[in-house]
């Protein structure tokens, strides 16, 4: 690990004028620390803003949604009753990620400045223009294929966050502090698709600093039908190959309005209004989530050896739309929400 | 030896019994030392810098960046780096392998060392490495198994197996009704123990200390003590416990021998711990094969022939062959058999034994095979075997030493309920709609025996003490081994005292080809044996003894008391008898071997029969093992909570193996892509279910004086091919690649 | 820059000085503090092997840098036991053979004691067995780690030393 300045100051303040090119901030370091340690980021300064006070509070608010304080850690974030209740696959999501160690320390904040995991990104000697622009892209070349949707030829990297996906399903709100004073980015506009300048990952401007996310007042609507589903070739503790959120406003038993969003596909969560479009005032059947999946598909391409993750997205968005169609289950947060959560029973014979 | 020597009669009652592990304690308080806990006075730290291509040559280290590099104290390259005496392409033991040690700057593999930069901290050391920012000239790297030409070689060294045939192959395939040609391809795996390969070097004068892993200590000082030029006892091996082997932690190898010379060059204490990137490349894996399987079966279902061609990956500089073919020699009752290997070499690390090396990748080919054959035939894959049961050794016409399979078969079918199953795939379904399939396989392991020693003391106060250089890399040597050595004296468990993992006690060995219970406990045996007949022949001249005169009599231990044999109302207290003496000591050794006419006479092999249930999300294709139950008979099981946790633990390796194990090389570079815990994936507990053992009893007077075939690796055998057999079982799709994959479903 | 923590180290007060902020919990614990039962399997984050309490909640200490540690309080697997007394977990996985080599096990023990503390999976089978995806065991004993960490839920009394033995 190369050396770095670590200081930890104790107000917002210090540590925005803390901040300096090349300086980056530490959170839970689940994921920072890791790539110091890979070499893939050589900070010079290390700002540890776990001990800024009043970031890590989860507050409803009084014209309803939440609050979500950058600091608080996803395992407290997902184990939240109410958070549970009212936003079910957020929880179901975080808790789909990582393990049980790495939730405790993760923060909110640092699960949506989450890096890719593309192993070209984490390994220095490789050829990667999202840290080192101009370098090339040793991933493309390979034939390692990522992403499906919205990648570039300068990058295919995915976003391997569970969490980020539900959010860009809710609308979700991020709340900065920078240099210039206080904003928010929908995050929709959070995450930046790669074209030619991967290297800008998000839309934060240096030294500005997620403070809190808010979950709008919208988003408790679902949470009869919410559900957020991680495909993974392992049964824990591994990265999405795909997955889905996927959350209907039921009523008379057509879909007043769904929500749908794509993990793992592409270099930001992907959120597919054109789908939800087509869900909308419809009655819930398998024929009409084809056609949604299809729809939310219509745009992928494989970036290399990867064609069949298409068809597994399309697949992963089916299930999830019948999953939330079914009913958010009784138990939340629910077991991770492989195929496989429940103990399966005795053999029918077919 | 063995035929005439009836096991039960001098067997006492600590074998056999559940004891817990005796170094539990210990290893659930964090106080078991493993090679790294170590932290000597005047410690440094060593960390190699690895290679990021897989073939060409270093052009440039900036040696100036990492010896400014504040904490760092020496930077070896091929430049500078002190002479061995011995050269790492000598064969000091049986089992060496040439390893890469700075010799120059050829680049072999992706993670061979590179460089060696030595700290007063991990973390200077650490950057140092970095700092070294190395250039290469790059040649196109061979990684892939048609990235060269397939060669046969002679079967002359370890980790060359001979070509085999048995009868007419081609008349086998001549006279068959029911053939099949099918080709399957197992990837590179790598051991990944847990505890990634370590040492602690410390030197006095011309005596070496080592505080690592290994699964055969002896051998590692004779191999260690040729690359330094010292004699074998100035090297002094402490491996109390190993954090896992699997094969990888037997053998000197290229890092390991530069953190000692850098411990000689410094003059202090060297520790030195690899990366979990750097196991994949300088300490051994299990290289890729492609196994070509021809099946003929006459109208009736008996094997005509089973002609297995296996091609498996070597490194370019030296060889060790993964014998998969050889997995088709012993099992089926086959008209012909033919074994045949070729070998390819690649960029990679020279591969290495790893956990039922040749078997379990041979066995999960053929075992598919088998149910491709049952399948073509019309057959349950059960009944097939059967039909093809082996009643002597196929091609040698042997007779088993013993032989439980069938019982294992009916057993394990029996428990699983293999009996309800459809012959045709897709059948079956559970109530979420997830596809369910049942397949088996044969389990199939020989039972080597290696050469080792062992000491036993018996003292005054009744306690003993029992020592040989056993290692326990998690199989239970401290307890099972302990077990043996109460009975041999026929004293309670907590009477002895056991002593094992250090090179200066009589050498215990090699533990590996699920043969060191066997060969270490039966030297333990021995020796106690030994002091019961100094024993007796004092007791007997002695006139104050209730044995005094039988001298031509034998005796038996128990209790604490020497009995005539067969006369209960003759014995003397051990205490008794040393106390007449004084109080001395008495003092015993033995050693075992294979007794090489059993090994002529007789067939020896553990086996077993593996059923498994697989269930597989139809849309998303996630497949999972639900069931698995392992029918095993593997001769007297010392410790049945130990052996229990071996076989499972074997078994779940073949549902690693199935389901998830492989090295993925990028085709540039050629560097493991994967190369870490988070990409090359290992099962976690969310994906064991269901798991069964059951330890099929088993006498085998004639493999060893106890009877004891080990089985440390036949779990991984079966399972494979039982968990590919399901999924097709499953899902009607014949997946013959391992390990089958989301994908492999998705675009059948 | 050379910042002085200050840590409750298996119940002890203990003021320690950092000389380079690159020092992970891991590495300080094992190379620095002399309490090596905290174990490296991958120091990324990719197997649980290091994981310790840090003020009763379960990290992975290979990624947790000890600068950020000031105040903070630290219970490793040397601190688990009450002088003879084993914790029950410990005592469990003795009882249930829930290890073979031994390397993974105080991670998986501690990983172990801070489920419990969660109170997320109580004694169902499938939800401990998620619970404890973070370790990963090479020798692969989690069937007995299953079955270990749920006798530990059920609590049992405290087993002496001697007597797991």
């Amino acid at each position: 690990m190369k050396r770095f300045e670590f200081i930890q100051p104790t107000s917002l303040d210090e540590a925005l004028a803390a901040w300096e090119p090349g300086a980056a901030w530490l959170g839970g370091g689940t994921n920072l620390v890791d790539l110091m340690k890979t070499g893939a980021m050589q900070p010079v300064k290390v700002i540890d803003i776990t001990r800024l006070p009043g970031l890590a509070e989860i507050e409803t608010l009084a014209e309803g949604g939440v609050r979500i304080g950058a600091l608080v850690r996803n395992s407290d974030l997902a184990n939240d009753a109410d958070i549970a209740s009212r936003f079910p696959m957020v929880s179901e999501a975080l808790l789909a990620g990582a393990s049980g160690q790495l939730r405790n320390a993760a923060t909110v904040g640092g699960n949506l400045m989450q890096r890719t995991r593309c192993a070209y990104f984490q390994d220095p000697q490789a050829a990667c223009n999202r840290r080192d622009p101009g370098a090339g892209c040793d991933a493309r070349e390979a034939g390692a294929g990522q992403a499906v949707l919205g990648w570039s030829e300068i990058c295919i990297a995915t976003n391997p966050s569970d969490f980020c996906v539900p959010l860009a399903a809710l609308d979700a709100i991020v709340e900065v502090r920078g240099p210039d004073g206080a904003r928010e980015i929908p995050m929709a506009e959070f995450h930046l698709l790669p074209g030619d300048t991967p290297e800008r990952e998000t839309a934060l401007s240096p030294g500005e600093l997620i403070v809190a996310l808010r979950l709008p007042p919208e988003a408790e609507g679902f949470a009869a039908n919410a559900r957020y589903l991680k495909v993974r070739d392992r049964t824990s503790y591994a990265f999405a190959m795909t997955s889905a959120a996927a959350a209907l406003r039921i009523e008379n038993g057509r879909i007043a309005e769904a929500r749908l969003a794509l993990g793992a596909v592409a270099a930001t969560p992907w959120r597919v209004t054109e789908a939800e479009a087509l869900l909308a005032g419809q009655t819930p059947d398998a024929a009409l989530f084809a056609r949604a999946a299809e729809a939310a598909l219509a745009g992928a391409t494989p970036s290399g050896d990867n064609a069949w993750k298409i068809d597994l997205a399309r697949r992963t968005a089916i299930r999830a739309l019948e999953m939330a169609a079914a009913g958010t289950p009784a138990q939340m947060p629910a077991l991770p929400a492989s195929p496989f959560g429940s103990t399966a029973g005795d053999l029918a014979h077919a | 030896m063995p035929d005439t020597l009836d096991p039960h009669i001098r067997f006492g009652s600590n074998s056999g019994q559940p004891a817990t592990r005796r170094d539990g304690v210990a290893k659930v308080t964090g106080t078991a030392t493993f090679a790294a806990d170590n932290t000597p006075e005047g410690l440094l730290y060593a960390v190699f810098a690895p290679a990021a291509i897989a073939r060409g040559r270093v052009t440039s280290l900036d040696t100036a960046a990492a010896e400014a590099h504040p904490g760092v104290t020496h930077v070896l390259t091929p430049q500078n780096r002190p002479p061995l005496q011995g050269d790492p392409s000598d064969k000091p033991t049986m089992f060496s392998f040439r390893f890469e040690a700075l010799q120059d700057d050829t680049v072999r593999y992706a993670e061979q060392p590179i460089a060696l930069v030595v700290g007063e901290t991990l973390e200077a050391a650490t950057e140092g490495a970095r700092l070294l920012s190395p250039h290469y000239e790059t040649e196109k790297p061979r990684v892939g198994i048609d990235d060269a030409e397939p060669y046969g070689f002679e079967a002359d060294a370890f980790g060359k197996p001979a070509n085999t045939v048995h009868g007419d192959p081609d008349a086998g395939h001549g006279s068959a009704a029911t053939s099949l040609d099918v080709t399957y391809e197992t990837a590179p795996q790598y051991h990944n123990a847990m505890e990634t390969h370590a040492v602690v070097a410390t030197w006095d004068g011309d005596h070496l200390t080592l505080d690592m892993p290994s699964q055969a200590l002896s051998m590692s000082c004779a191999g260690f003590a040729h690359y330094f030029g010292i004699p074998a006892e100035n090297v002094t091996v402490r491996s109390p416990y190993l954090g896992g082997g699997f094969g990888s932690k037997a053998i000197p190898t290229g890092p390991y021998v530069l953190a000692i010379l850098a411990a000689r060059m410094t003059g202090r204490p060297v520790k030195m711990m690899l990366t979990r990137q750097q196991m994949f490349g300088p300490v051994g894996h299990r290289g890729q094969t492609r196994q070509r399987l021809r099946l003929g079966a006459d109208a009736d279902g008996k094997l005509t022939v089973i002609d297995h061609e296996g091609i498996s990956a070597t490194s370019t500089f030296d060889t060790f062959i993964e014998p998969a073919a050889n997995a088709s020699q012993g099992i089926y009752a086959a008209g012909a058999l033919r074994s045949t290997h070729r070998a390819v070499a690649l960029d990679v690390g020279t591969p290495g034994p790893m956990r039922a090396p040749g078997e379990a990748s041979g066995s999960a080919a053929l075992e598919c095979a088998m149910d491709e054959m049952a399948e073509a035939l019309g057959m349950d894959p059960l009944d097939f075997r059967l039909k093809n049961y082996a009643e002597t050794e196929p091609g040698t016409g042997k007779p088993y030493s013993s032989k439980a399979l069938r019982e294992c078969y009916a057993q394990g079918a029996e428990r699983f309920g293999w009996a309800k199953r459809p012959l045709q795939p897709g059948q079956m379904r559970d109530e979420h709609g997830h596809l369910v399939g049942w397949g088996m396989g044969t389990a199939f392991f020989p039972c080597p025996m290696f050469m080792a020693d062992a000491r036993a003391a018996l003292r005054a106060d009744g306690t003993a003490l029992f020592e040989t250089s056993a290692a326990d890399m998690g199989q239970g040597a401290w307890t099972s081994l302990a077990q043996i050595a109460a009975d041999s004296l026929g004293l309670p468990l907590d009477k002895v005292e056991f002593r094992a993992g250090h090179s200066g006690l009589p050498d215990g060995g090699v533990a590996g080809g699920s043969g060191h219970t066997a060969t270490a406990g039966n030297a333990l045996h021995t020796a106690g044996g030994d002091v019961v007949r100094q024993l007796g022949e004092i007791a007997a001249a002695d006139p104050a003894s209730s044995l005094h005169g039988a001298g031509n009599a034998s005796f038996v231990a128990r209790d604490g008391r020497l009995y005539i044999d067969g006369d209960d109302s003759r014995s003397d207290a051990f205490a008794d008898i040393l106390s007449r003496l004084g109080n001395a000591e008495i003092a015993g050794s033995g050693s075992a071997s294979r007794d090489p006419d059993m090994a002529k006479q007789y067939a020896m092999n553990a086996h077993g029969a593996v059923f498994a249930e697989v269930r597989i999300d139809p849309d998303l294709c996630q497949m999972r093992v639900t069931r698995l139950v392992g029918a095993f008979a593997a001769g007297r099981i010392i410790n049945p909570r130990l052996a229990e946790s071996q076989l499972f633990g074997g078994m779940i390796w073949g549902i690693s193996f199935a389901l998830h194990e492989e090295a993925r090389h990028d085709p540039r570079r050629g560097h493991i892509v994967n190369s870490d815990l988070a990409g090359y994936h290992v099962p976690v507990n969310a994906d064991v279910h269901g798991l069964e053992v059951i330890s099929v009893h088993e006498d085998d007077p004639h493999v060893n004086a106890l009877g004891i075939k080990g089985v440390g690796e036949i779990g991984i055998t079966g399972t494979v091919g039982a968990i590919g057999n399901a999924i097709w079982h499953a899902s009607g799709k014949r997946i013959r690649r391992f390990p089958i994959r989301v994908e492999d479903l998705i675009r059948e | 820059m050379s910042p002085s923590i200050s840590l409750t180290l298996n119940g002890a007060k203990r003021d320690v000085a950092l000389d380079d902020p690159r020092v992970t919990l891991l590495d300080l614990l094992r190379e620095r503090l002399a309490l090596p039962g905290t174990k490296k399997g991958c120091d990324r984050g990719q197997c649980g092997a290091c994981t310790v309490l840090v003020n009763g909640r379960r990290v992975n200490s290979c990624l947790t840098l000890a600068a950020t540690l000031d105040g903070a309080e630290i219970t490793t697997i040397e601190g688990l036991a009450a002088g003879d007394d084993l914790h029950p977990v410990q005592a469990a996985f003795i009882e249930n053979d829930a290890f073979q080599c031994g390397y993974c096990t105080p991670g998986q023990i501690m990983s172990a004691v801070g489920l419990i503390a969660e109170d997320r999976a109580g004694e169902d089978l499938e939800r401990i067995r998620e619970g404890m995806s973070g370790n990963i065991c090479r020798c692969a004993a989690y069937h007995g780690i299953t079955l270990a960490v749920r006798q530990a839920t059920r609590g049992s009394a405290g087993i002496k030393k001697d007597d797991a033995a």
